[in-house]
C-alpha cells in the first residue's frame, strides 16, 4: 500500500555544479517521468524581446549538437516517450515520461537539449511563425484576454510579471537568434537545477545516469537569480474589452495574492478554498452557479508562486450579466474580509484539501510535481507528511486575515472580455 | 493486468469489479447507456441536462448537502455525458466508498428535478454552449458533423440545440430520467484497494433493492449511405483559418476500426502523452509551413462515427493549399500504404500510451467502463493483444475503402477579419 513519499523514501543528492537530484521508484508502474527546472526564466529579458525566452525553449527541441530534428524526434517517437520545455518568469522547465527501461535514452535527450542546443535557424524561424499564428489566434480568445489585462492591470510595466511569456505580435518579430544564443550561453547552468526522477527504476542506476551527462556542465557565467522589484499596492482597473462574433463574456475579477514563501500563503488557500472551491466551486458557485443560474463555470484561485501572484474569480457569463455576476462576487469578498469562515466552512476544506493528498500522488507525474514543489519552495521533503498538521493548525481568524491582508474589495482590477 | 469480476444482479445492474491496492483509493464509475446520439429533435441535449439534475438533489441527499459531501472525504467527483452515454464517477478514499455507493444508488432512481432547480439550470447549460460557441472551431466542428450525419443522432451538438434548450420542459427530462436510469440500463465499475468479496456485499445492499425495470428501447436512426463528397464554409470574425476533413469511419468494435487507429497513428501521430512532430502529416504540413499545427482524431464510438483532420492555417496561406497537400498524403499512404518500421512503431506507442493511462485508478476504471459503453467490456483491457495482430497489409486496405472521396466531408472556417 503506497505511503505518502519523505524524506526517507526520497533520494536526494546534490551534486558539485549544484544540480539538485530527487528520485523515487514507484516498482507497480511502468514508467518513469522526469521533471524539474532550470534557473533560466524570462526575468532577465528586456520588454521589447519580451517572448525571447520563451522562443528560446522552445527552439532547445529543435536540434542539438548531436541530433538534428528528424533524428531528436524520432529517437522519442521511436520509444513512446515524450520530451517537453516550458518558461516561466522565474525558470525553464522540462517534463519527460517513456517506459522506465528507456529512463537513459530520455537523460541523455534531456542533457543534449539544455546543454548543447544548436538552435537551426530554418527551425526558429519556422517556430516564429507558429507563435505569431498563435498569438493572433489569441486576441480573439476572450479567456486569453481578460488573463492580459489583469496582469498589465496587477503588475507595473517595470515588473517582469506584466509582461506575457510567450510575447507578442510586436515583440517576437524583435528577437534574434543571436539574442537566444546569448542567452543560452549566459543563462543555462547546472547551478540551482532540480531534475526530480520517479518511476519503476533502480536509485543507484538512475543516479549514475544523471552524473553520467550532468555532472560536468559548469557555467561561470550563470547569474544569481535577481529580486522581484517591490510591489506597491495597484490602481483598481475594470476594462472592458469587445470582441465581435462572441455569445458570453469571460471575467475575471482580481487583486494581487501572496508568494508561495509567504507565512499567510497557506491560510489564503483555506479563505479562498471557501471562496470558490469546496463544492460546487465554494460560496460564489453556490450564489452564482447554482443561485442565480448565470454561469456554467465560476471559480477562485490562488496563483501565488516565486513571487506574489494573482488572488482571482473566474466566471463566463452571458454579457447581460456581467455587472450583476462582479456586485455579487464583490459582496462575496467584502463578507470574506469582514468575517471569518464559520467553523463547518474550515473543517469542510481541511478535509477536502487533506483527504485529497493520495488522489494526487496516484500518477508518477503527480508524484513527481509534488516532489519538485517540495523541492523548488524549500517546503522539506516531509511537506506531504506534515500537511494535514499544518492545514488543520490553520484557524478562521488566521483565514480571514490572510483574506484582509490580500483582498480589498474597493481596489480591485477587473477585466471583461467578449460580446 | 488484475482480473476483471463481471456479474449482474437480478434487477438487470451489471457489474465490473478491478482490485488494484497500489493507493489507498477507490474509483467507481457509474455508466448510464443513454447519450445524445438517442435524442430526438426538439429534446436534443436532454441527456446533458439531465446529467446536470443528477447534482441536484434526491430527498436523502438534498441539493445543498450533495456539494460537499464527496469533497469533505477528500474525493473527486464529476460526470460527462457523450455522444454515447452518460457517466459518473467518484475517486475517493477507499475507506468512503460506502459514501459513493449510498448517493449513486440513491439518485439511480430518487433524483427530484425540483422545478425550479430545473428552471436554474436552464441558463446554466446555456452558459456552458454559449462558452463553447466563444471557440471559433465550435461553429466548425458543428457544420462539418452536422454535414456528415443528417438522419443520425450525432448531427447535434451533446450539448444540444439552443432552442430546444430553451424550450424543453422539466416533464420531458424527467421522463428522459425515468425512462433510461433504470438498473438494466446501467453499469457500476469499480476498481480500486477492496476486496472483492466485500464489495459484492455491499453492491447487493446498496443496489439490489432497486427494481427490476423493462431495458428501455434507446431510439436510434442509421445513416444512409453518403452519395458523393460534402462541402461546407463557415464565417466567423477571426483572423485565423482553419480547415477540417473527416471521412466516415466504422464503429469502435469493428474489425477495420484497429487497423485504423494505426493508420491514424502514421499520420498524425499517436497522440495521448505522445509528440507527432515525426508524422507524415506533420511533415507535409507543418514542417513544410503550410500549417502552423495539425491533428487527426479517431473516437471510439458505438455507431459508425468520422475521423477528422483539423488543420491550423499560417498567415498567407490558403484552405485550398493545406487540403491539397493533405489529400496528396493520404493518396501516396493508400498506393504505397506503410512501413513495418511504421507498424512497429506504432504498436510500440500503443504499448507506452496503455502504460501512462493505466498508471492511474480512475483511468483503469474509466477504461472498464468506456469498454462497457461500446457493449465489449473487454475492448479496453485486450486492446494491446489485438492490436499485435494487424499487419501492414490491414492497414493498406482499411486506408484504400475509407479514405476516399465518396466518404468525405470538407470544412473551411473563412476569417472575416
Amino acid at each position: 500500500m503506497q505511503t505518502l513519499p519523505n524524506s526517507s523514501t526520497i533520494i536526494r543528492d546534490v551534486l558539485p555544479n549544484g544540480l539538485r537530484v530527487l528520485i523515487y521508484e514507484t516498482p507497480h508502474t511502468h514508467s518513469v517521468v522526469i521533471s524539474g527546472s532550470i534557473e533560466a526564466g524570462s526575468m532577465f529579458e528586456s520588454p521589447e524581446k519580451s517572448g525571447m525566452v520563451s522562443m528560446l525553449s522552445s527552439s532547445l527541441m529543435r536540434g542539438t549538437r548531436k541530433y538534428d530534428f528528424n533524428t531528436l524526434h524520432n529517437t522519442l517517437e521511436d520509444m513512446g516517450a515524450n520530451l517537453g520545455m516550458s518558461s516561466g518568469v522565474h525558470k525553464i522547465g522540462f517534463h519527460g515520461k517513456a517506459l522506465a527501461e528507456d529512463l537513459p535514452v530520455l537523460l541523455e535527450l534531456l542533457g543534449e537539449a539544455l546543454r548543447h542546443p544548436t538552435f537551426p535557424a530554418d527551425e526558429v524561424e519556422r517556430l516564429r511563425g507558429e507563435r505569431l499564428t498563435w498569438l493572433n489566434y489569441r486576441l480573439q480568445d476572450t479567456g486569453w484576454l481578460t488573463a492580459r489585462s489583469i496582469r498589465e492591470g496587477l503588475y507595473p510595466p517595470s515588473h517582469p510579471y506584466h509582461y506575457a511569456s510567450t510575447g507578442t505580435l510586436e515583440t517576437i518579430p524583435n528577437i534574434t537568434l543571436d539574442d537566444i544564443k546569448a542567452y543560452h550561453a549566459t543563462h543555462f547552468g547546472a547551478q540551482d537545477m532540480i531534475l526530480v526522477i520517479v518511476g519503476a527504476i533502480d536509485t543507484a542506476q538512475a543516479l549514475a545516469c544523471v552524473r553520467q551527462y550532468f555532472a560536468d556542465w559548469d557555467n561561470p557565467y550563470q547569474p544569481q537569480p535577481t529580486p522581484l522589484p517591490e510591489l506597491n499596492s495597484h490602481p483598481p482597473r475594470d476594462e472592458r474589452i469587445k470582441v465581435a462574433g462572441k455569445s458570453q463574456s469571460d471575467l475575471i475579477i482580481a487583486t494581487l495574492g501572496p508568494s508561495r514563501f509567504a507565512k499567510d500563503y497557506h491560510a489564503a488557500v483555506v479563505a479562498n478554498g471557501v471562496l470558490g472551491q469546496f463544492g460546487m466551486m465554494g460560496r460564489i458557485g453556490e450564489i452564482v452557479r447554482e443561485r442565480e443560474g448565470m454561469a456554467y463555470h465560476v471559480s477562485s484561485r490562488v496563483d501565488g508562486g516565486y513571487g506574489p501572484g494573482a488572488w482571482r474569480i473566474v466566471a463566463g457569463v452571458h454579457p447581460d450579466n456581467v455587472d450583476k455576476t462582479i456586485a455579487l462576487c464583490r459582496k462575496e469578498l467584502e463578507k470574506l474580509v469582514s468575517e471569518p469562515v464559520t467553523e463547518d466552512e474550515l473543517r469542510d476544506f481541511q478535509s477536502y484539501t487533506t483527504g485529497r493528498l493520495p488522489l494526487q500522488l496516484e500518477t508518477n507525474e503527480g508524484i513527481a510535481n509534488s516532489i519538485h514543489t517540495m523541492e523548488g519552495y524549500g517546503y522539506g521533503l516531509d511537506y506531504l507528511m506534515n500537511y494535514r498538521q499544518m492545514i488543520y493548525a490553520i484557524t478562521a481568524e488566521d483565514a480571514q486575515k490572510a483574506t484582509q491582508q490580500y483582498i480589498h474589495p474597493d481596489n480591485l482590477v477587473i477585466a471583461v472580455a467578449g460580446a | 493486468m488484475s482480473q476483471v469480476t463481471h456479474y449482474t444482479l437480478p434487477n438487470g445492474l451489471t457489474v465490473l469489479l478491478k482490485e488494484i491496492h497500489t493507493a489507498p483509493v477507490i474509483s467507481m464509475w457509474t455508466l448510464y447507456r443513454i447519450g445524445s446520439r438517442n435524442e430526438r429533435t426538439g429534446t436534443t441535449g436532454a441527456s446533458h441536462w439531465v446529467e446536470h439534475m443528477m447534482f441536484k438533489g434526491t430527498k436523502k441527499y438534498p441539493a445543498g448537502i450533495l456539494d460537499g459531501l464527496i469533497d469533505r472525504v477528500g474525493g473527486q467527483w464529476n460526470a460527462f455525458t457523450s455522444h454515447d452515454s452518460t457517466m459518473y464517477y467518484e475517486t475517493l478514499p477507499a475507506e468512503h466508498i460506502d459514501l459513493a455507493l449510498d448517493l449513486e444508488s440513491d439518485r439511480m432512481t430518487n433524483a427530484l428535478f425540483d422545478p425550479e432547480e430545473t428552471e436554474s439550470e436552464r441558463t446554466v447549460i446555456l452558459s456552458e454552449r454559449r462558452g463553447s460557441e466563444n471557440q471559433p472551431t465550435f461553429w466548425l466542428r458543428e457544420e462539418v458533423r452536422t454535414t456528415a450525419f443528417k438522419v443520425h443522432g450525432y448531427h447535434h451538438e451533446i450539448i444540444g440545440d439552443v432552442h430546444d434548450l430553451t424550450t424543453m420542459t422539466r416533464d420531458q427530462l424527467y421522463a428522459h430520467y425515468q425512462h433510461h436510469y433504470t438498473p438494466a440500463n446501467a453499469v457500476l465499475v469499480m476498481a480500486g484497494a477492496f476486496k472483492t468479496d466485500d464489495i459484492r456485499q455491499k453492491i447487493d445492499a446498496y443496489y439490489g433493492h432497486i427494481p427490476n425495470r423493462t431495458k428501455p428501447n434507446l431510439f436510434s436512426r442509421p445513416e444512409p449511405a453518403q452519395l458523393g463528397e460534402r462541402r461546407v464554409l463557415v464565417e466567423r470574425p477571426i483572423k485565423t483559418a482553419f480547415v477540417m476533413v473527416s471521412y466516415r469511419a466504422p464503429e469502435g468494435t469493428h474489425p477495420d476500426w484497429l487497423a485504423l487507429s494505426v493508420l491514424d497513428s502514421v499520420l498524425s501521430g499517436a497522440g495521448g502523452s505522445i509528440d507527432n512532430k515525426t508524422s507524415r502529416l506533420y511533415g507535409a504540413l507543418v514542417k513544410s509551413e503550410i500549417c502552423a499545427s495539425m491533428g487527426g482524431n479517431l473516437s471510439e464510438t458505438i455507431d459508425p462515427y468520422l475521423y477528422t483532420f483539423s488543420m491550423t492555417l499560417r498567415d498567407g496561406h490558403t484552405h485550398q493549399e493545406a487540403e491539397t497537400i493533405l489529400l496528396a498524403e493520404l493518396d501516396k499512404i493508400c498506393q504505397d500504404g506503410i512501413t513495418s518500421k511504421e507498424l512497429t512503431r506504432a504498436k510500440k506507442q500503443a504499448r507506452a500510451n496503455f502504460a501512462y493511462e493505466t498508471e492511474s485508478i480512475t483511468n483503469q476504471a474509466y477504461g472498464l467502463a468506456q469498454s462497457s459503453a461500446l457493449g465489449d467490456h473487454t475492448w479496453h483491457d485486450t486492446y494491446l493483444a489485438r492490436l499485435e495482430s494487424i499487419t501492414t497489409d490491414d492497414v493498406l486496405d482499411v486506408a484504400r475503402r475509407y479514405l476516399v472521396p465518396q466518404n468525405r466531408i470538407v470544412g473551411w472556417l473563412i476569417p472575416t477579419g
